[in-house]
């Protein structure tokens, strides 16, 4: 018994001891990166001549933190998930219960999305609801069609495009140019966006067939970069930086938002506000996300899906099927830019304005960025994705309690990047393979079984 | 020395004539002419390295020869030359399918779904080229349903039917040889060309692989053509082998007469040809023993 | 002909920053097979900590000769540099190892959105000009050539000898060389693979510093974008020299810097980066194994 008890006990403090060694070294390490751009700021004095300041405090603050949670994480957290791992798998497995709320997740979510506007409307009145509808609602949804745009190419063909932005740029110039130019209605010109956007993608798909993987990925970044280069020089029609401003708004019917006689508001006898547009343009941009949903669950359950898919799978096993592969890869590229396009035209009528500043190859990040973390494929799990990233980044903005804590200079905008990036890598190693890493099968002949992630490969093309 | 034992054959499906393949430097295939007649099994055997993948990959179109014609004729008269179509118009219109030496599965998608992608070119016409079918169409609907019963039909050959809603990737070696040949046939082919599929089977499984090739060819009239290193394999079902070493034909006629040529013989063992007499006597030898073993 | 000579010397010292960031770039690709993303901003980083060095010496050791700042700015940022590519390495890319080949590919585009978001917040986002550290001009035969263009080019031929002497003449680059065929294999015959990945990733990063100090003296301002264009250029530089080859590298950078001053000389400045860009897509189309590059073969 003592023996036993001795011997925990010299395992514990060989623990504490080694908790605290790795504490040092963390602390060294955060030292060591930190002390130049945390110590140190580089200021501009009055003669804007850059001065240094000092910032020993916060640096010090930095390492106690990094020591502190390195030495919890071993001495406390680490044994505590070790024990908790072994106990599960000491357990057994115990299959789980599909719930109500799991199974139909996806009805629930539309429903609660079409909700959404008049709940808020409810909770916060009218002109509280636009923040609301507006910078969550509106920016998240289409965050959410691009990456279900994107998701096609990336997630379903599994050709790896980092330009995807482009096409949004082409789908957002297209209206704005030709509303401008030949004052042709939002509804005439969306269509044709995502048709433009279409021979984008066949025209700048084409010429990378061959290529496989990295060097697919690179290109295409070169095609995103061109693109926006070529808006910002082409100054004659493209206004270059100054961007295109004064675009025409979307009407319902007809029915303008505005405060003339004939307007929304006046019709309907409501009072004259912005949110309804704002309210008008949520229901669009959702209805525009629902259509990409549905038409990328039909594709999938098509031969053209099955085939890219396949295409993802195993180029070579395809083509000795008797798939041409050029044609399945250009129809990705092709539908994958549609929605891209699409998307495009409802940004630049919510936004009034473009300019190239809107379609740097960030966009084209965070947006691979979302289909990856939800998981490739998944239409769910890139919405949940969409959610907790762009929502979450946006929340930042509303954190104003930080100001108590941190000081009445403290904006907390200025960290909703530097954030994102950090839960991108941090979401990346928890979940490698995203938040839904299984894939539902288009077809069964006894019972839908989801493919677990392992199985499933990422492309190469 | 090429020796020209070339049998002619009476409706021959596949002509492969003077076919040569250079890869730089190297001739892995040197004028290499043989014909694989209809709705019979032809085997094409040689030791590593003789050029065997190299001569299906020209066939099936992954490879453009340096020189030579291919030719494939159909039952209805038609008539591909093979180095001329791209890859994929070989499957598809020519109706040549294969499968590969290292197992080429989609292997995140299910059995189904595998068998489904094979019907590809079927199926795209039936959606109208997606559009038809995205509207809902019900002649998609109708061709859908056919697809499955025919993936039904060759599963249950393949005896894969209970694992149907499984990833391929989940499934053991043997199956998924299996798998790849009948996802191959669920393309329609005239002319089957199988690299290898006894690769890696235990001899159960490979026991079950030769039923199998034989109700393919019983049943639908494939042809069937084959690259094997097992000859319990190639000796058991095949009705024609040739023998192929470093890029050149050495062999060419039924199994018995193969199998007894001095030339296949010392290829395969390496041996000087006065020795030749003598393996053949050993090889009697033991073929006596393990006749008897075996039953 | 003078101003095509001028030209020639400008993009020579284009040329070899962009090559030593894409180095890097090569090294990394060809030992793990991946694109670092953040490693155009592990140059901005760099960049910055020479920057701060100069401004330390400057607050604290007015005076100091010229040589000798030069020689801490590049050292500092070396080491600094150094360590943030194997803490990222350690934290972001090595838990990934062997899974789900698009996971190490979206973690670095996350370290480099962190990393400027990081440079960003803590140093501001304004430009950040430094006075002229060294400012000798000479002419020779109607060519105006820098003192500081001289040096970025001694330095770069320095480096390059050094690093082509560790990656071909010692254990650490055999290693590095058997992890790159086949890091299984070397891992069976001993050779510390992990290790050996840290040391690439570090050497990389050392690297990037350098350029990043050379371009701060070379332009006289840094700024938290930076590492963007540079570093897609850098990687355009290790494509087009073939990617996974030293020598290649430093080829493409100094074509790459060549391109850029000719075109921007000779055509409009508003599309020299689409030059890059387009040069880039019609090499990866049309040669994907770059000019030094051993070809890809596709097994059937």
């Amino acid at each position: 018994m003592a023996n036993v008890a001795s011997t925990t006990a010299s395992a514990g403090s060989e623990l504490t001891a080694r908790a605290l060694r790795e504490a040092v070294f963390s602390g060294l390490i955060t030292l060591g990166l930190f002390v130049l751009f945390v110590g140190l700021k580089s200021d501009q004095n009055i003669r804007n001549e850059l001065i240094l300041t000092q910032r020993w405090g916060l640096l010090a603050i930095f390492v106690i933190v990094a020591m502190v949670g390195r030495f919890l994480m071993v001495a406390y957290a680490q044994p505590w998930l070790a024990q908790r791992k072994a106990a599960k798998a000491a357990a057994p497995e115990v299959a789980k219960e599909e719930t109500f709320f799991s199974r139909n997740f996806s009805k629930i979510a539309i429903l609660a999305l079409v909700l959404y506007p008049p709940v808020i409307v409810a909770l916060v009145g009218v002109q509280g609801s636009l923040k609301w509808v507006d910078n969550f609602g509106v920016q998240i949804l289409i965050y959410v069609m691009l990456a279900w745009g994107l998701n096609i190419v990336v997630g379903l063909a599994g050709l790896l495009d980092l330009g995807y932005v482009a096409f949004y740029a082409v789908g957002a110039y297209s209206y704005a140019l030709l509303s401008s130019y030949f004052g042709l209605s939002f509804w005439v010109l969306l269509p044709v966006a995502g048709i433009l956007a279409a021979c984008w993608g066949v025209v700048l798909g084409f010429p990378v067939l061959r290529l496989r993987g990295d060097y697919l990925a690179i290109v295409t970044l070169a095609f995103g970069e061109i693109i926006r280069l070529v808006l910002i020089n082409w100054t004659e029609v493209t206004k270059g930086t100054f961007g295109v401003s004064g675009i025409a708004k979307a009407t319902l019917f007809g029915i303008k938002f505005d405060a003339s006689k004939d307007g929304f508001a006046a019709l309907m006898g409501l009072p004259i506000s912005s949110a309804y547009y704002k309210i008008f343009l949520f229901y669009l941009i959702l209805g525009l996300a629902l259509l990409t949903a549905f038409v990328t669950i039909r594709l999938r359950r098509m031969p053209v899906g099955r085939a890219w898919e396949a295409l993802r799978e195993d180029e070579i096993a395809c083509r000795s099927l008797g798939i041409n592969t050029t044609t399945t890869k250009l129809t990705a590229f092709a539908t994958g830019a549609m929605f891209g396009g699409f998307a495009g035209s409802f940004f630049a009528v919510r936004q009034g304005f473009v300019s190239p500043e809107s379609f740097v190859f960030l966009e084209s990040a965070v947006i691979l960025a979302i289909v990856v973390l939800g998981g490739m494929g998944s239409l769910t799990g890139i919405f949940v994705a969409a959610v907790v990233m762009i929502g979450g980044t946006e929340i930042l903005r509303e954190l104003t309690f930080l100001k108590m804590i941190f000081g009445p200079n403290f904006t907390p905008e200025l960290y909703r990047m530097l954030i994102f990036g950090l839960a991108m890598v941090v979401v990346m190693v928890w979940k490698p393979r995203g938040f839904v890493g299984s894939r539902e099968p288009t077809a069964f002949l006894r019972e839908r079984k989801a493919v677990s992630g392992s199985f499933t490969k990422e492309g190469h093309g | 020395m090429v020796i020209e034992t070339t049998t002619m054959t009476k409706d021959p499906i596949l002509k492969v004539e003077h076919l040569s393949m250079r890869f730089g430097g190297l001739m892995a295939i040197n004028d290499f002419s043989f014909e694989a007649a209809r709705g019979e099994i032809t085997a094409l055997i040689g030791p590593n390295g003789a050029g065997k993948t190299t001569v299906f990959n020209c066939i099936t179109g992954f490879y453009k020869p340096t020189m030579g014609m291919i030719t494939m004729k159909q039952k209805s008269g038609d008539e591909f030359l093979l180095e001329r179509l791209p890859d994929f118009e070989i499957t598809k219109r020519a109706k040549v399918a294969r499968t590969f030496q290292n197992i080429r599965m989609f292997s995140g998608m299910t059995v189904l779904e595998n068998l489904l992608v094979a019907q590809h070119n079927k199926l795209m016409q039936a959606s109208g080229y997606t559009v038809l079918g995205l509207l809902g169409f019900p002649t998609y609907r109708q061709a859908a349903k056919d697809s499955t019963e025919l993936a039904r039909h060759w599963l249950e050959k393949a005896s894969l039917i209970d694992r149907a809603d499984d990833p391929a990737g989940d499934l053991p070696y043997g199956a998924q040889r299996r798998l790849e040949i009948a996802r191959a046939m669920c393309t329609g082919p005239e002319l089957l060309c199988l690299d290898e599929p006894a690769a890696g089977l235990n001899p159960r499984e490979s026991h079950a692989l030769n039923d199998l090739l034989q109700s393919i060819r019983a049943e639908t009239g494939t042809s069937i053509l084959l690259i094997e290193h097992d000859m319990s394999v190639v000796m058991e079902i095949s009705d024609h082998v040739v023998v192929l070493e470093y890029g050149q034909k050495i062999s060419d006629g039924n199994p018995d007469f193969v199998k007894n040529d001095p030339r296949v013989i010392a290829a395969y063992l390496g041996v000087e040809d006065e020795e030749v007499e003598e393996v053949i006597e050993q090889i009697e030898e033991i073929e006596g023993e393990h006749g008897g073993t075996k039953q | 002909m003078e101003y095509f000579i001028q030209q020639l010397v400008n993009g020579l010292t284009l040329g070899s920053i962009y090559g030593m960031i894409a180095i890097g770039y090569t090294m990394v690709y060809g030992i793990i097979g991946m694109i670092n993303f953040a490693h155009g901003d592990i140059f901005m980083l760099g960049g910055f900590a020479a920057l701060i060095v100069f401004l330390l010496l400057t607050t604290f050791m007015a005076g100091v000769p010229v040589v000798l700042a030069l020689l801490l700015m590049m050292i500092v940022g070396m080491l600094t540099a150094a360590l943030w590519n194997w803490t990222i390495e350690r934290v972001a890319y090595r838990p990934l190892r062997g899974s789900f080949r698009l996971a190490p590919l979206i973690t670095a585009i996350g370290m480099s959105i962190v990393l400027s978001n990081f440079i960003q917040v803590t140093q501001g986002p304004r430009n950040k000009p430094i006075p002229p550290l060294v400012s000798s001009v000479y002419e020779l035969f109607g060519i105006t050539v820098s003192l500081k263009q001289i040096v970025i080019v001694v330095i770069t031929a320095v480096l390059l000898s050094v690093f082509w002497y560790i990656v071909n003449r010692t254990p650490l680059g055999r290693a590095q060389r058997a992890t790159e065929q086949d890091s299984k294999m070397a891992a069976l015959l001993g050779v510390d693979v992990d290790r050996t990945i840290s040391v690439t990733f570090i050497m990389g990063a050392a690297l990037a510093a350098v350029a990043g100090t050379m371009y701060l003296m070379y332009y006289g301002v840094v700024v938290f974008t930076d590492g963007f264009a540079p570093g897609v250029k850098a990687f355009t530089a290790a494509v087009l020299g073939g990617i996974g080859s030293l020598p290649g590298a430093v080829l493409g950078g100094l074509l790459i810097g060549l391109i850029e001053s000719l075109w921007s000389a000779y055509f409009t400045i508003d599309y020299k980066d689409v030059a890059t860009f387009s040069i880039l897509a019609i090499v990866l189309i049309f040669k994907p194994s770059g000019i030094l590059g051993r070809p890809e073969v596709e097994k059937v």
